[in-house]
């Protein structure tokens, strides 16, 4: 018992000076369930990390298909190909979704993520890129998780970094973090069991990281996952992020079970806010080498958004314009949000807002 | 420790750190109550939407000519008193407009038919606004209003009608209702014959931090004096289908940092009012769960029904499942309670 306290004292004091954290002492931290002290702790870090400065972008998503061949159970935005609610966007669609994003200012990236369609070819894909690039010469384009790059290294025989090269001199940009999930193969074969491993999804992102393309990382939690599992996965984060650097933001998706084949088959309810913010506040204390954890707002709901900035997060991410694959799954978040309302729940947490471009460099707005 | 004063009180809500403040409000919550959270099963029951005082913050009242204009029967009552009971429930809220030309009758009769047909139920029940109301018509005093409500089997006071105890807010948003003095008035009398209360305030209404610690301020004075407050709930103007809102007054909803301050603040500023209840029916479960960690020990009702705050396009489901599932991912036991806050079932 002594020593247990002493155990937790210790690494109660690691937290505060922002010492790195074994996965014990993230477990040990997490049964110690001090909320506050752990947000208090996760501020510290962000304060190292990003001063007083919280990011927000202005951005648009896409999501260009949902006829997908990888029917993942955790999934709800996915339908089989000759389902009636299949949609893909062809090139007039998106050409129309470009000319309305280019109506907005100071949009800053397009963020693309889609189902694996079963029978859409990989040229598909990289012209989306060019019309991207074309319609839109100032955005970044951040497009296709490493889920997706490696469905497309598998359809074309190509090796991860020819897809990878091909699609950045198409102009990608960067590549978001999604489809990590899990990054442990006992989960996985639970939850996407179709889907890129573990392995194929670190793989990509060490080489997109070794062309010079930047990307994100995330987690999604609240399944069937173990606790331990989540901080292997962080921890696994980190071993890449320490080699390559190459990771520019983490963000976490809580799993929204409504709707999911797992969430019925388990009888999975969505996480409550407090484990939300918990886990936002040791994903900041263990990812000592990342420097931005999102708050995305569409998962979270604003005032728990809002409050995240005090756990660690320092990006409220974008006005999105559209999003599918959330709402899917039972999000009752609105779909867009004005600049004006992120600036002012920044600076009504104490913080700067930074307006900023998909590689974190601040945009200054011109007086108009 | 020594008392928070007013002064301290409103620079904590300018300028205080919502995590210091929550740790503050926290490491007193975990001394008196460890990890136990309680709520309670109970109904509000409306009698009436028909109000003279036409407040500007509310959604739920009409005028006695409104084809939306209701006034329950005592038959009506009990039918909902007996689902209540069914369900579990150990209360009920029985609240309604200030119906003109009702009687005191009325609400004696109600009383005294539900403590005949369910007397296992606690009446926790009627305002001081209402009170005020019954006493007015029926030509009695305060006290003799009250002694013949308690005679006939009222337990105990909610605080609504408090809002903001301060008389400038009060004369812009609601300006018929009743008057801070008195509002302390009916609450101090009813103290005084033992009949215990809650106390409550509604942020948002375009108050100032020095109008909201004065109205806290209020509340404490008068429970040094008589003891009689159990509880201290606040919640936040739920804008939605009121005038307010129809003028363009309603001004921007408190913020989650805001509510969360003026939470964790109550624990440290009432040092002589045993309960904070984190407001779930407001806020939501999200928000709802992280009171727990911001100085709120209770989490208030699982309500049967509730129209009130629905009446405002403010909606949140909770079953006690839901609930019992929320406080435990907090790390806490969940206990249901009584309206006197004794635990009376743990999980």
């Amino acid at each position: 018992m002594i020593d247990n306290q002493q155990q937790i004292a210790a690494t109660r004091k690691k937290a505060v000076e922002g010492g790195r954290l074994s996965i014990d002492d993230a477990l040990a931290l997490y049964e110690d369930n001090d909320l506050l002290f752990l947000a208090d702790c996760a501020r510290r870090a962000k304060e190292r990390a990003s001063g007083r400065s919280v990011y927000y972008t202005v951005n648009r998503h896409i999501n260009l298909t949902n006829i997908c061949s990888s029917n993942c159970p955790l999934c709800a935005f996915q339908v089989e190909e000759g389902d009636a609610r299949g949609y893909v966007l062809e090139t007039d669609d998106i050409a129309r979704i470009l000319e309305s994003a280019k109506q907005v200012k100071n949009l800053s990236e397009i963020h693309i993520v889609s189902a694996l369609h079963p029978s859409k070819s990989f040229s598909y894909y990289v012209d989306v890129v060019k019309q991207v690039k074309a319609a839109l010469p100032d955005a970044d384009c951040k497009a296709f998780t490493p889920v997706e790059v490696v469905n497309f290294s598998k359809m074309t025989g190509k090796s991860i970094r020819e897809v990878l090269e091909i699609l950045r001199d198409a102009g990608l940009d960067s590549l978001p973090g999604g489809g990590a999930e899990i990054l442990s193969d006992r989960v996985r074969q639970l939850i996407c069991p179709k889907k890129a491993t573990a392995a194929e999804w670190v793989t990509t992102m060490r080489t997109a990281h070794s062309l010079g393309i930047r990307t994100n990382a995330s987690m999604m939690y609240g399944h069937i996952e173990t606790v331990r599992e989540r901080f292997e996965h962080l921890a696994t984060l980190r071993a890449i992020q320490d080699d390559t650097k190459g990771f520019q933001a983490f963000m976490l998706f809580p799993f929204h079970p409504a709707h999911t084949k797992l969430g019925e088959e388990y009888h999975l309810t969505r996480v409550g806010a407090w484990e939300d913010l918990k886990m936002m506040a040791l994903s900041r204390l263990f990812l000592d080498n990342i420097a931005h954890v999102k708050a995305f707002w569409i998962m979270m709901t604003l005032p728990i958004a809002e409050l995240a900035l005090q756990f660690g997060a320092d990006d409220l991410d974008g006005t999105i314009g559209e999003e599918k694959i959330i709402h899917a799954a039972g999000a009752k978040t609105q779909t867009g949000i004005t600049k004006a309302k992120l600036q002012s729940i920044i600076r009504e947490a104490g913080y700067d807002p930074v307006e900023r471009d998909t590689f974190y460099h601040a945009i200054s707005s011109l007086p108009h | 420790m020594n008392r928070i004063t007013e002064n301290e009180a409103v620079d904590a809500l300018k300028h205080g750190d919502v995590l210091a403040l929550g740790r503050a409000a926290d490491a007193i919550r975990r001394a008196r109550y460890g990890d136990t959270a309680t709520f309670l099963i109970d109904r509000n029951i409306n009698y009436t939407n028909v109000c003279q005082n036409e407040c500007r913050f509310c959604a739920f009242y009409c005028k006695q000519d409104d084809p939306r204009a209701y006034l329950l029967s005592t038959d009506e009552i009990l039918a909902k008193c007996r689902e209540t009971a069914e369900a579990g429930g150990t209360q009920v809220m029985i609240q309604g407009g200030l119906y003109p030309g009702l009687g005191l009758d009325y609400y004696l009769d109600m009383l005294r038919a539900i403590k005949r047909e369910f007397p296992q139920l606690v009446i926790h029940s009627f305002t001081a606004t209402e009170i005020q109301h019954f006493a007015k018509e029926a030509g009695l005093s305060i006290r003799e209003t009250l002694l013949r409500l308690q005679d006939a089997g009222l337990a105990s006071l909610p605080g609504g009608g408090a809002e903001i105890l301060d008389d400038a807010v009060r004369s812009r948003v609601s300006p018929k209702k009743i008057s801070t003095d008195d509002y302390l008035d009916v609450m101090r009398t009813a103290h005084d014959i033992g009949m215990e209360s809650t106390a409550t305030m509604v942020i948002g209404l375009g108050e100032t931090m020095e109008q909201r610690i004065a109205s806290m301020a209020r509340i404490r004075r008068l429970q040094d004096e008589t003891g009689g407050f159990r509880a201290f709930i606040m919640w936040t103007f739920q804008p939605g289908h009121t005038a307010l809102e129809r003028d363009g007054e309603a001004g921007e909803k408190v913020s989650a940092i805001d509510y969360m301050k003026t939470l964790a603040l109550s624990r440290l500023f009432f040092d002589n009012i045993a309960h904070i209840q984190g407001s779930w029916v407001t806020q939501g479960e999200r928000i709802g769960q992280l009171t727990l960690g911001f100085g709120a020990d209770d989490a208030g009702s699982i309500m049967l029904e509730e129209n009130v705050v629905r009446a405002a396009g403010t909606r949140y489901d909770m079953t006690e499942n839901k609930m019992v599932r929320l406080i435990r991912a907090a790390g806490f036991t969940p206990a249901q309670r009584d309206t006197e806050y004794h635990v009376i079932r743990k999980f």
